[in-house]
């Protein structure tokens, strides 16, 4: 009997030991990660500081985006989308150009306005100095920051007056840069491609439904609808129409997007009064 | 020391150190930091995302609430959840609670007399095991900005009652400014009783939430009470702002129309600031001004009172401040002000009737006796926290309550004056999105003057103590 509780004892003994190296284990991409506690963020004359994040994002994020950052939470087989994985340095939102990192800005405006049709709720309950140490705290996962710099925001010129003209043209370029292809021609997000589209990651993605209702993930203004289409949503198949679209095209293609959204607007009034139709995307180009 | 103890010894102390180092390692191998987890397991967020430390709402927490149990991210409708999904959560708390009340008047005995020969004043302590009852809180959303609560709760018994019952509109127009809220509900008191962090008898409530002066008959200004009416409520898109009105029935939340046809009112308006790392400060009023029947028909005696009877109305109002201070990440205080007026007629016993609460009806002709005055008092409670992390929170509490008027003259100016203390902790060992657990522990002190029986003493005072340890659970 002595023999057999002296044997457990040592078994229990050797298991509490063994389980030691297996939590280290655990810290070593911590080790990594934690060589840039020292991140800041800088959003007007606001300086966060990562440090001062950490308790912030253990209450309010760690259980979608996981202790590493690496969007491997608890949550993360329940939800959908799936978090963002912070150590890639990848991000939907941004006013910089399609590959480049966004500005500190672009990660406190998207902390605050969440995003829609995902479980990242609004924020907006913290103070701008919570926001901006999370911010650092969001960047010091990953090395992109300690090795480059945030793009520079794309120019969004002046939004000019909408005309039924503006409108028209809207639709000619929805056709021609084949916006409908994912978001259909009705804006129902049930193009041809929809149901094959995939992120950066091989997760199944659906384009965006204009007509559902729910805002755009990355902002409702007209100057965000622009800014998304012009730089693109980087991890997910939605490219940055930078090339293919002008400016001044821009702001034609965002009045046409409006008339999809069931929102009223007086774009969509306009496309009414027009007897607007659909894109035909078996047109040729031009002949819409 | 023979060898054979050596060697006992040896395998004690083996033994403990294998099972602290185990104990040890799983407690530090816990998932890092409770909600109702039937919110919880909707949006696939922890408890400490909402909750200070369940079941005290943050402020997301109360934005959450504010938007009608709504992230407001698209997906809040019920037709975006799994079909298995079922909004409710259980709560029960099973305790060990030892309860001391002092100047207790008791019978006494002569040797071998079964029938009482006079009467002592004695503390009684009781302690043992014990139960709380039965929460089912079941809540969500029935359609997009269409919410609803339903909670049927019992006692340790298992007596139920609908404990709260609504159905809300939310954001009418588009706007958060417009809610409407109609059903049985909880005040609008951002220092929720509802939430409280503490359990005990005394110390499980907010006594200014609650406080009626000695032989006052109204029972219809208490706070604290979930209360049948409607709300119309609106906030900010960030909550900064706030404000709330409620008409209620005044019948302290009781269903079936018992008393009379009269109404309060309860009004509530609030403004939160940033303070950069020290949090968002709010600081608001709040005031319930009500009616509440002292006049009753009878039916077959002076005492038979028919339920729904109560006329001749009389007046009461409560209103204060409360403030929510916030001192970094760990520290924060709350605090609620009051100022408390009963008309004089429930000062001098009359108003509820039908639970026995007041003995004396207002019929026709009757008087008020000379020099009755309307009972005034004032009250503060100061509630600070210290959260080492959502897992671990440490809570005091002060409140005290002084009246201010008595309504009959020559009254002790002291008379059912209040002060207690609460101190306690509540440790989650584990904090997920699926369930909460809680080891509470706690201990309250009050004092209240000159309540206890003038068995040979002027005026005395009544102290009441309570410690309570136990497991506070919701799934």
């Amino acid at each position: 009997m002595r023999t057999t509780v002296r044997r457990w004892s040592l078994a229990l003994s050797a298991a509490a030991v063994l389980m030691f190296p297996l939590a280290s284990w655990a810290q070593l991409t911590t080790y990594d990660i934690d060589k840039r506690l020292d991140m800041e963020s800088h959003i007007g004359n606001m300086t966060g500081h990562a440090k001062d994040g950490k308790a912030d994002y253990r209450r309010y994020c760690v259980v979608c985006h996981g202790p590493l950052g690496d969007g491997n939470g608890e949550s993360f087989p329940w939800v959908d989308p799936k978090p963002r994985d912070f150590q890639l340095g990848v991000f939907k939102c941004r006013s910089t150009p399609t590959g480049t990192l966004p500005t500190d800005e672009d990660l406190f405006d998207t902390i605050a306005r969440g995003l829609d049709r995902s479980n990242m709720p609004q924020w907006s309950t913290f103070t701008k100095q919570q926001r901006a140490d999370l911010v650092a705290w969001v960047k010091h996962f990953s090395p992109r920051w300690a090795n480059e710099k945030p793009g520079t925001p794309i120019q969004i010129p002046a939004e000019p007056e909408v005309t039924p003209d503006r409108i028209r043209a809207g639709r000619d370029v929805f056709a021609r840069v084949q916006c409908w292809k994912c978001h259909g021609v009705l804006g129902q997000a049930n193009g041809p491609s929809a149901a094959t589209l995939t992120d950066d990651l091989g997760r199944p993605i659906a384009p965006y439904n204009f007509t559902e209702g729910a805002r755009p993930k990355c902002g409702e203004t007209d100057r965000d609808i622009y800014r998304i289409f012009m730089t693109g949503l980087d991890g997910t198949p939605m490219p940055s129409y930078a090339d293919n679209i002008k400016p001044d095209e821009a702001w034609d293609l965002v009045f046409y997007l409006r008339t999809l959204m069931s929102q009223h607007s007086k774009e969509k009034e306009m496309a009414k009064q027009l007897n607007l139709k659909p894109v035909d995307p078996n047109a040729p180009a031009g002949q819409q | 020391m023979s060898m054979r103890m050596k060697s006992r010894r040896g395998q004690i102390s083996s033994w403990v150190a294998s099972v602290f180092i185990l104990v040890l390692l799983v407690v530090s191998a816990s998932p890092s930091a409770n909600a109702l987890p039937a919110f919880a397991r909707k949006y696939g967020l922890r408890c400490s995302a909402c909750h200070e430390s369940w079941p005290m709402l943050n402020y997301f927490g109360q934005k959450f609430k504010d938007n009608g149990y709504q992230l407001m991210n698209d997906r809040d409708a019920p037709i975006w959840q799994n079909p298995g999904y079922w909004p409710v959560t259980f709560r029960m708390t099973p305790i060990w609670h030892r309860v001391s009340t002092g100047k207790v008047l008791v019978d006494t005995y002569s040797a071998g007399s079964s029938t009482p020969t006079g009467s002592a004043v004695q503390r009684i302590t009781t302690s043992g095991f014990d139960l709380s009852g039965l929460d089912f809180h079941t809540g969500g959303t029935l359609e997009k900005n269409f919410s609803f609560y339903l909670l049927p709760s019992s006692d340790p018994t298992g007596a139920f009652h609908f404990e709260s019952v609504f159905a809300r509109l939310d954001n009418l127009f588009g706007s958060p400014w417009l809610n409407v809220k109609l059903g049985k509900f909880e005040l609008d008191n951002l220092l929720s009783e509802k939430r409280i962090l503490t359990l005990t008898g005394n110390g499980g409530i907010y006594q200014i939430y609650h406080f009626i002066p000695v032989g006052d008959g109204n029972i219809f200004g208490q706070m604290g009470d979930n209360q049948l009416g409607v709300e119309v409520m609106g906030h900010s898109w960030d909550d900064r702002t706030r404000y709330s009105a409620a008409i209620l029935s005044s019948n302290d939340g009781t269903t079936q129309l018992p008393y009379g046809n009269a109404y309060t009112g309860f009004f509530t308006a609030s403004q939160a600031f940033d303070t950069g790392r020290a949090g968002v400060q709010r600081i608001g009023g709040y005031a319930m001004i009500g009616e509440a029947p002292t006049t009753w028909l009878t039916s077959g005696g002076p005492s038979s009172y028919i339920a729904g009877s109560g006329i001749g109305n009389k007046s009461f109002s409560r209103e204060g401040f409360f403030g929510q201070f916030y001192f970094g990440q760990h520290v924060d205080l709350q605090v609620v002000t009051q100022h408390g007026q009963d008309s004089a007629w429930f000062g001098q016993g009359y108003g509820d009737v039908i639970d026995g609460v007041s003995s004396v009806n207002n019929t026709t002709g009757t008087t008020l006796p000379a020099g009755s005055l309307a009972p005034t008092w004032n009250g503060v409670l100061f509630e600070p926290h210290y959260v080492y992390s959502p897992q671990l929170i440490f809570i005091g509490r002060y409140e005290t309550i002084r009246m201010s008027q008595q309504s009959t003259p020559g009254t002790p100016s002291n008379l059912g004056n209040i002060s207690t203390y609460t101190v306690g902790y509540r440790y989650n060992p584990f904090m997920t999105s699926r369930a909460g657990f809680a080891w509470h522990n706690e201990y309250n002190w009050l004092h209240q003057d000159g309540t206890g029986p003038t068995l040979g003493l002027t005026n005395p005072n009544v102290n009441t103590s309570e410690v309570l340890m136990g497991f506070d659970f919701d799934f």
